[in-house]
């Protein structure tokens, strides 16, 4: 910059309309790296992919293509497999992101008092979130292991007889969601904490002096004020629970999601329609429902948190 | 090291760049020459799935030690369905294949009849001269219908039974394996025993590892699964078929399985364990067992005949694809470990069953001391030779998957066998469809 003004200032007499045409491109051209690259592996991809929705293709002749217009996403509403999927996407979602966002609101609470070693402690609230998500899943697995498991030996310490965390739909959900709890509290925490630290503490000050408990602080001074946190948490949480996908597939190594589909998500489905059976207009169908369901449910979000920071500017 | 030091010399002389230039040529050399053929060096690349045991076996090693410059590396999945989705997505896209890919049985129809374009055609190095060698059906099988060869066998799966004798004793049964080969001459012979054994059983030990393996074993011994002749899909009215499922699900029925997914963790922990007392083992499953019971189990595994008669289970080939670097080379490579001398010392080895005639001739006296001195060649050389010659399908691995799935339903849920059937009939729909 420092150069290119130097420059321009050695030769004047051309200078002004250059100038000033630079100024109107020159933020274009300060964007243009990043929607060159959006262009090539966001936008491009995702057109692909509608294309390619309306086409019969498999992987194994992807040179035949046969039209088949809205087939493909006909043929998913009737889907069985589909149904239960998108049905286990929202129950795993659910059971994965509810104790995870209540927990990290409690553990950023914890952490906001004055402790000794805090800082080590808030690093290591991070720390599940820098391990891979296959590394974790393996370990889990194990750990939730049938016969061998760590978990079913603790049960049966208690006298609670082995439960088969791979068959049960509802045992193999809730070892799944453990794993995305696992690796996702410390960092929603983490953004809470900041949150927590941007409330004024004359606020805190002046609640204590109209006696206000802790629990009531918490409740009428921390939680308003972390609204806007919460929502940004809620909407990435669920965008997060709605592509879940490496844990289910890893969790037994099965495609299918279990072998009765028990915990087969939506991203999982996808990945066994398109890279399993190999059929690639279908998965790509599977993918622009995905699209579309995160973008009414993202919009549902919005709707909802508009509408609650209207009532409150109106109170 | 000398490559090291050399280039800290280089990097104070010359600096950075020219190291970089240097490091660059040095990493064109090789294989620039390779393409040369003679003389130069070549590493051919070699992609497989599960066990086929060459590196083990030192085949690899021995490869090296005649063919100075030649170095081999492997690489290995283990399971079999997650090889070949790889091996479709780089096919599709036509890089990052290896030299050399092995091909499952029931995948080489897909590759016959919808990829024949992506594999080289043998005959052009020769391969035609090579077919005396192997046992015909497994020769016809690589073939496409215009008559290109486009892969060689490896290794056949006769089947056999394998039993912990120790268990046994533990339980009152028999542990010969004479004895036990008649006894269970017919699988509800099989069945009759394992309840027997059931009744007396040391703790946390079944009859049997799961009824999907009992199911995978039976349908084994049939020349018609999934397709018939004409390559129509007959698997939903196939008598033989529905027999195979009946057994399996009166196995599970009856409690005598340990309710383990094959190849999962905990299946690879129940070896050791000693979760059940039998198994049923294709010749390639003995490398297996070894490497999963490992040294505390030498001794107390023997293999005796199958129920019901022989049959076959699995298998393979070695391919060149088109998009491979060294074609000529890996040839060379497939060619030689698919030779008779080599496919029966990897018998010896590994266990892995040879499909050249030669070979299984060469190994007719073999015996296996992990497995009590089993004479292995003669079991597994009788259940070859009586084995029926398979009808193979484009979708064979995938149909299957999706009924051994419901199985386990019957076995680890206690869904209704009819709920379990209609669900692999979903299944397979949704897989073909």
């Amino acid at each position: 910059m420092t150069l290119a003004a130097s420059a321009k200032q050695i030769s004047p007499p051309r200078a002004p309309t250059l100038r000033r045409a630079w100024q109107k491109v020159s933020p274009y051209t300060y964007i243009a790296p990043f929607f060159t690259l959006f262009a090539a592996f966001g936008l491009f991809p995702l057109i692909y992919t509608a294309f390619v929705s309306l086409y019969r293709v498999e992987l194994q002749t992807p040179g035949d293509m046969e039209w088949r217009g809205l087939g493909n996403y006909t043929a998913l509403l009737s889907d069985e497999f589909f149904w239960t999927s998108l049905r286990n996407t929202f129950t795993i979602g659910v059971l994965s992101t509810v104790p995870q966002l209540v927990m990290a609101l409690g553990l950023a609470h914890l952490l906001n008092y004055r402790l000794r070693g805090r800082t080590f402690l808030r690093t290591a609230m991070l720390l599940p979130y820098a391990t891979s998500v296959a590394a974790a899943t393996l370990v889990f697995a194990q750990l939730f292991g049938r016969d061998f498991g760590l978990v079913n030996y603790c049960l049966g310490l208690v006298g609670v007889g082995p439960v088969d965390w791979q068959t049960g739909t509802v045992a193999s959900q809730i070892a799944v969601s453990s794993i995305v709890i696992w690796r996702w509290t410390g960092y929603n925490a983490l953004i809470y904490l900041a949150g927590m630290q941007s409330i004024p503490s004359e606020l805190y000050e002046a609640a204590e002096m109209d006696g206000a408990s802790r629990w009531r602080q918490f409740f009428h001074v921390t939680l308003p004020g972390l609204r806007p946190t919460i929502v940004f948490t809620v909407i990435v949480s669920t965008i997060g629970a709605t592509q879940l996908f490496g844990e289910p597939l890893l969790y037994e190594g099965s495609m299918s999601g279990g072998i009765s589909h028990q915990y087969q998500t939506l991203g999982l489905y996808m990945y066994e329609q398109g890279w399993g059976f190999f059929h690639l207009g279908r998965a790509a169908a599977i993918a622009w429902l995905m699209f579309l369901l995160i973008l009414v449910l993202v919009g549902v979000n919005a709707l909802i948190a508009r509408r609650r920071s209207h009532k409150e500017a109106g109170r | 090291m000398p490559i090291a030091r050399a280039a800290r010399r280089a990097t104070v002389r010359l600096g950075a760049v020219v190291l970089a230039g240097t490091l660059l040529a040095a990493c064109g050399g090789p294989s620039d020459e390779a393409s040369d053929g003679a003389g130069g060096k070549v590493t051919v690349t070699v992609d497989l799935f599960g066990s086929f045991g060459y590196k083990e076996a030192g085949l690899y090693a021995e490869y090296e030690k005649l063919n100075p410059g030649v170095t081999i590396k492997q690489t290995d999945t283990e399971d079999e369905a997650d090889y070949w989705k790889s091996l479709q997505t780089r096919l599709a896209g036509g890089g990052g294949l290896a030299d050399v890919q092995g091909i499952e049985v029931g995948r080489i129809a897909s590759v016959t009849q919808q990829q024949a374009d992506r594999f080289e055609d043998l005959r052009k190095y020769g391969a035609d001269e090579l077919k005396s060698q192997f046992a015909e059906a497994k020769w016809a099988a690589a073939t496409a219908s215009n008559g290109a060869v486009l892969g060689l066998g490896t290794d056949v799966g006769p089947e056999a039974m394998c039993y912990r004798s120790d268990l046994l004793r533990q339980a009152g049964l028999p542990t010969d394996r004479g004895e036990l080969a008649t006894k269970w001459s017919t699988w509800d012979g099989y069945l009759e025993l394992g309840k027997k054994y059931k009744e007396k059983a040391p703790a946390k030990s079944a009859w049997i590892d799961s009824v999907g393996s009992l199911y995978s074993i039976m349908i084994g011994q049939e020349k018609e699964r999934y397709y018939d002749a004409s390559g129509k899909l007959i698997w939903e009215t196939n008598p033989a078929l529905k027999t195979a499922w009946d057994t399996s699900v009166e196995a599970a029925r009856s409690g005598l399985s340990a309710k383990l997914d094959q190849w999962s963790p905990q299946w690879n922990q129940a070896f050791a364990a000693g979760s059940f007392a039998t198994i049923p083992c294709p010749a390639w499953m003995l490398g297996y067992i070894k490497g999963q019971a490992g040294d505390a189990g030498k001794g107390k595994w023997d293999i005796a005949a199958l129920p019901g008669g022989a049959g076959n289970w699995g298998g393979s080939y070695l391919a060149v694809p088109k998009a491979a670097k060294n074609k000529k080379e890996a040839y060379e490579l497939v060619k030689w470990l698919t030779a008779p001398e080599q496919q029966a010392k990897l018998f010896q080895k590994q266990g892995n069953f040879p499909s050249s005639t030669g070979a299984i001739d060469q190994v007719a006296d073999a015996t296996d001391p992990y497995f009590n001195g089993a004479p292995i060649g003669r079991i597994f050389g009788e259940a070859a030779k009586a084995a029926p010659v398979q009808v193979l399908g484009i979708h064979d691995q995938n149909v299957a998957q999706q009924i051994t799935n419901a199985l386990s339903e019957v076995e680890r849920k206690g869904t209704a066998p009819d709920k379990a059937w209609s669900n692999a009939r979903k299944g397979v729909a949704n897989t073909i469809g």
